[in-house]
């Protein structure tokens, strides 16, 4: 053991800078905390060991919501990325998506710089080995060199680093990803202090030289002509985009991966933990859908000042010789040259139902997880976690409200809400279908959702907020005006209506319902009525979706009223499940793990059933619940 | 404390000559003023408290008179809830208590959970706190005992059916989230809207079969049509009478039916069975020779269940055999009359025949072997095994209020689908549809979707 030496005193100590790490540090600096980052190595700061790329459906919606809530990755994405698509543009509102290619290098460096410039943070190189930990409550940390860091809070965002195992064919080595240094001591500490770890495991394809491939057998997949941005507060768009390209599995591939099934790990048992379902390896793919003559392969750039391409839908954890012949049977890339191999990557997970809605873990107090560590997949549901992680932190800290963001808030509060309820029995991603209020939780409305609460955390800028309150209130007025005004059916009304081949107006109309035909559109509508000041396109959106949607985002607001009743049935942290008679013994179980805060939360848990919600609602409603708390 | 208002029958279900239907909450009374007439046409409303009033119910929706009926009014707050309390007294059996049930949720009341009653009872304060440990007892006892009941009639064809309906949905909703989650992906079909009216019609279309067969449908209006045949005097008309006897006969006021046939109406452990009309039943008498003949072979067609009937005294005819043929790949019991008299007939060879249908024995002289019979009717009918023409029994009160909801948001998905709403819209109330059939089999399990889609589709980077 090194000597050990006093190195500083700070509000929250971050453990890690990948993707969760930096918001953490970040939100918590931004609060006013003072704020220490240790990383293992500061060259890697908001790494992206996988694909090139972040945001898509769902994941975009989450940067989106961070940006509402003062984060930094969609800013970063904004100033560093190759290429930008928005998806889903043929289907409704609720499901549109920005998703970004990304220059791996300049993303670190820019998110680095961004860490640097941060009043109240301090970034430093270490390894964390230890938690200092007493009385069940965390009080600092302890690196390899023997510094002891003090703190009222510490966030852990360790990614796939703790105990993590790189596997290529009968290979395994302990190693962190990308070949770098893993956690070990932290994963023991961890263990000893008696969390419940679960081992994940997850993948990563080979990556190959640009200049070996044969692009004219592949599509070209460009970005969109139209300038986007995942920021509220960027302003300036790059232009300059670099294309993606499309090429596919031949019969060939898939002999290969069948004869070669046997060496691969996940077939010969070398790998047992659980893989994201979503994510397969090409050993999956060819597997379970055998009925399938071909997959599709994105080649996507990693960057501008880089020939390096990521090969997207051919993860893979087989032998690396055998790696060269698959790339070499894929149309394009017979030629082609690898420059790094795909592996598996094995790793310890805490099982997330040990932490509170908070992210603080319910084991040590003041202790916050986030991340990949957290059973998570994708770099969006890192930030996302990271973010909440470091709001929380500094929020306890500084002795101010912690905050948890609903189901109905946000895919974040979605997200956290499903870990710490349900848990997970694979790497988690986001999707769409994950959230009950897709319609309310849209990319085009998460700064409507969240600025306020941003604001009042004091994640937001003054003058930021005083853009939104403009923003919303124009909204407000012309939805209210379109109701009220009515349309006549007049010569050049009839002419706009024949633009979209719309049916003739008979008699007078609210310019509202006439916006509610399908083909219809706000700019049609302002032509008839025009508006007293001009407004931007992201008003002119939100009447739009407001007034077309009108009926459906009734509904899910319903829905939503009704399960705030249940949250609002709160259930005693120190309630004492053994002294409740009635419940059955799966459920209580379940209960006295997950010890959810309201009864919608229990609602969501697997295992109890409606009686069991029945008696601890009997017990809530008549006050008895004071009975059987300690 | 303010709660909606709940209903639901109180008594055993299937048993008994009279059943009663509770409701509860603040708009009891009005709810039941909707559809009771009395013959002074006076409204409970206005009635004393504590009194019981004869009368019809009345369906609002088509003036049909549904059940002659007493009601006790209940004004809150001396009673057992400490709320407003309407009792319905109708007449027992499934029929006629569960379209009483059904007309009372039209109109507004909810479905009460199993122990709500008490429930309510407690909360209001009419129930000592020191029975609460007892409440509990209650609410868990009564809970599972309603899931023992509905997992026993799941196993049948409704289970069957309703999972293929959400099958159907799953599958399409499947596709419209991996259109959304993965819009890259080339090997998924995009679901269109053409193609998601296509599998919403369907899955409506056999929601209305299905409500058919349970409000105005054949089972609950008619009970299930049975035939009993046999050679002359091997005990048909003694089987009847056993029936009608052991059984008490529906005896409910339907439109149009006459004293006679509403005897033949009997309800055997819950199962409303309808003895083919008199006429009928009387003409299979010589049913041997007349085999030929359409009308007896159209009621042979129409019957959900056959009753065989041999005589045990007797060796097997060739009579016998024909029976066997012309009810081959119907749903049969063999009952095997007269075993007071020494067997003479094949026991083997009946079997045989037989194939897969009950064989019961019996003694209609000498009273034996009805149990049984009627044991082996009432499996027939809950475990599904029926095959009555293209339909379903659906005969709980609180499946056909899911129905309804389910019929209702489908209907949203199709005239959102027409209107040129987006897939990923539609899709909201096809989700719904498939959370409410999915609560009629007790499965709702949010994570199906997902598994779905990782199952159906390939998907991944």
């Amino acid at each position: 053991m090194p000597h050990k030496f006093e190195a500083g005193t700070f509000d929250c100590i971050v453990v890690g800078a990948g993707h969760a790490g930096v918001e953490a540090a970040l939100a918590a600096a931004r609060m006013g905390a003072s704020t220490l980052v240790l990383t293992l190595n500061v060259d890697m700061i908001a790494f992206m060991p996988c694909n090139p790329s972040i945001g898509g459906p769902a994941k975009g919606i989450v940067v989106r919501e961070i940006d509402a809530l003062g984060g930094a990755m969609g800013k970063v994405i904004d100033k560093t990325h190759i290429q930008m698509r928005m998806l889903n543009t043929r289907k409704g509102p609720a499901v549109r998506a920005l998703r970004a290619q990304l220059d791996k290098v300049l993303y670190q460096q820019e998110m680095k710089r961004v860490l640097e410039e941060t009043e109240n943070l301090t970034l430093r190189q270490g390894s964390v080995d230890e938690l200092i930990i007493e009385d069940d409550e965390v009080k600092g940390v302890i690196t390899q060199v023997g510094a002891v860091y003090r703190a009222k809070t510490v966030i852990v965002t360790t990614g796939t680093f703790l105990r993590g195992e790189i596997v290529i064919g009968n290979l395994r080595y302990s190693s962190g990803p990308n070949n770098q240094m893993p956690s070990i001591k932290l994963a023991d500490n961890l263990r000893e202090l008696g969390f419940d770890i679960v081992r994940f495991k997850t993948g990563t394809p080979p990556r190959i030289n640009s200049r070996t491939i044969d692009y004219s057998k592949t599509e070209i997949q460009p970005g969109d002509e139209e300038p986007r941005a995942f920021s509220y507060e960027t302003t300036e768009f790059i232009l300059d985009q670099l294309p993606c390209w499309l090429t596919y599995t031949s019969p060939r591939t898939h002999e290969i991966i069948n004869e070669n099934l046997h060496l691969s790990p996940m077939y010969s048992g070398e790998i047992k933990g659980p893989g994201p379902s979503y994510c397969p390896s090409i050993e999956d793919k060819i597997v379970r859908f055998n009925d399938k003559s071909r997959h599709q392969i994105f080649l996507e750039p990693e960057g501008r000042n880089t020939e390096e391409v990521y090969v997207q839908g051919l993860s893979t954890s087989l032998p690396e010789h055998i790696q060269h012949k698959l790339i070499e049977s894929v149309p394009g890339l017979e030629k082609a040259q690898m420059m790094r191999a795909g592996y598996a990557i094995e790793y310890d997970a805490i099982v997330p139902t040990q932490l509170k809605p908070t992210l603080e873990t319910k084991k040590i107090a003041n202790l916050y997880t986030a991340g990949q560590l957290n059973g998570t997949s994708g770099y969006e549901e890192a930030a996302g976690q990271g973010l909440m992680a470091g709001i929380n932190a500094a929020a306890r800290a500084l002795g101010k409200e912690e905050l948890i963001l609903g189901r109905s808030d946000g895919y974040i509060g979605v997200l956290i809400d499903d870990l710490v309820t349900k848990g997970t029995s694979e790497p988690y991603r986001l999707l769409t279908s994950r959230a009950e209020y897709r319609l309310l939780l849209r990319h085009d409305n998460a700064d409507l959702r969240l600025t306020e609460i941003g604001y009042g955390m004091g994640l937001i800028s003054e003058e930021r907020y005083a853009k939104y309150v403009v923003k919303k209130q124009q909204i407000e007025e012309e939805i209210e005006r379109l109701r009220r005004v009515t349309i006549k059916p007049e010569a050049h009304i009839h002419e706009i209506m024949q633009e979209t081949e719309s049916a003739e107006l008979k008699e007078p109309m609210k310019a509202a319902n006439i916006l509610k035909r399908p083909e219809m559109h706000y700019d049609q509508i302002v032509r008839m009525t025009p508006s007293e000041v001009e407004l931007s396109a992201e008003v002119a959106e939100q009447v739009e979706i407001f007034i077309k949607y009108e009926g459906y985002i009734e509904k899910s607001m319903q829905q939503v009223e009704r399960m705030k009743k249940m949250e609002d049935k709160k259930i005693p942290e120190d309630i004492d499940y053994d002294a409740i008679s009635g419940i059955a013994k799966e459920a209580k179980a379940m209960l006295k793990k997950v010890r959810p805060l309201s009864i919608a939360q229990a609602s969501r848990m697997s295992g109890v059933n409606p009686a069991d919600i029945s008696i601890l609602l009997v017990y809530i409603e008549h006050g008895r619940i004071a009975k059987v708390s300690s | 404390m303010h709660f909606d208002t709940i209903a639901a029958i109180s008594t055993p279900m299937g048993e008994g000559a009279i059943a009663i239907v509770r409701l509860s909450g603040d708009e009891a009374v009005q709810i039941a003023d909707r559809v009771f007439r009395s013959p002074g046409g006076k409204k409970l409303a206005e009635a004393m408290s504590h009194t019981i009033h004869y009368g019809h119910l009345i369906d609002p929706a088509s003036d049909e008179t549904v059940e002659e009926v007493m009601v006790s009014l209940m004004k809150a707050p001396k009673t057992f809830t400490r709320e407003d309390v309407v009792e319905v007294n109708c007449h027992g059996g499934i029929v006629a208590v569960n379209r009483v049930l059904a007309l009372v949720l039209k109109e507004g009341a909810r479905l009460a959970e199993p122990g709500e009653f008490t429930k309510r009872a407690f909360l209001n304060g009419r129930i000592d706190l020191s029975q609460s440990e007892a409440v509990m007892d209650l609410i868990r006892a009564k809970t599972d005992r309603a899931m023992n009941v509905a997992l026993n009639q799941m196993e049948g064809k409704l289970s069957r059916l309703i999972g293929e309906l959400r099958q159907a949905l799953i599958e399409t909703l499947a596709q419209v989230e991996v259109n959304i989650d993965y819009p890259e992906y080339d090997d998924v079909e995009e679901m269109t809207i053409p193609h998601m009216i296509e599998n919403c019609t369907w899955v409506k279309s056999e929601i209305e079969k299905l409500l058919k067969t349970s409000s105005q449908g054949k089972i609950l209006r008619e009970g299930l049509s049975t035939v009993i045949i046999g050679r002359p005097n091997v005990g048909k008309s003694s089987l009847l009478n056993s029936l009608v006897q052991e059984n008490k006969a529906i005896v409910t006021d339907i439109a149009g039916t006459t004293r006679d046939i509403i005897e033949e109406y009997v309800n055997v452990r819950g199962v409303p069975l309808r003895l083919v009309d008199t006429a009928g039943i009387r003409e299979t008498e010589d049913i041997v020779e007349r085999i030929g003949v359409e009308r007896s072979r159209q009621v042979l067609k129409e019957a959900d269940l056959i009753l065989l009937v041999l005589n045990n005294a007797e060796a097997l005819t060739v009579e016998d055999e024909r029976l066997f043929e012309a009810v081959a790949g119907m749903d049969t019991i063999v009952v095997i009359n007269k075993t007071d008299l020494p067997q003479k007939i094949d026991m083997a060879a009946v079997n045989k025949l037989a194939g897969e249908g009950q064989v019961v024995s019996t003694s209609l002289l000498q009273d034996e072997g009805i149990d049984e019979l009627e044991k082996a009717i009432a499996d027939l009918f809950f475990e599904g095994t029926i095959e009555a023409e293209d339909l379903t029994y659906v005969s709980n009160a609180r499946h056909i209020a899911l129905l309804h909801k389910a019929h209702a948001t489908i209907e949203d998905a199709l005239g959102a689908a027409e209107a040129d709403v987006p897939v990923d819209m539609i899709q909201i109330d096809v989700t719904r549809t498939w959370e409410i059939l999915g609560e009629i089999v007790g499965d709702t399990v949010q994570d199906g979707l997902i598994n779905q889609l990782f199952s159906q589709f390939c998907l991944g980077k």
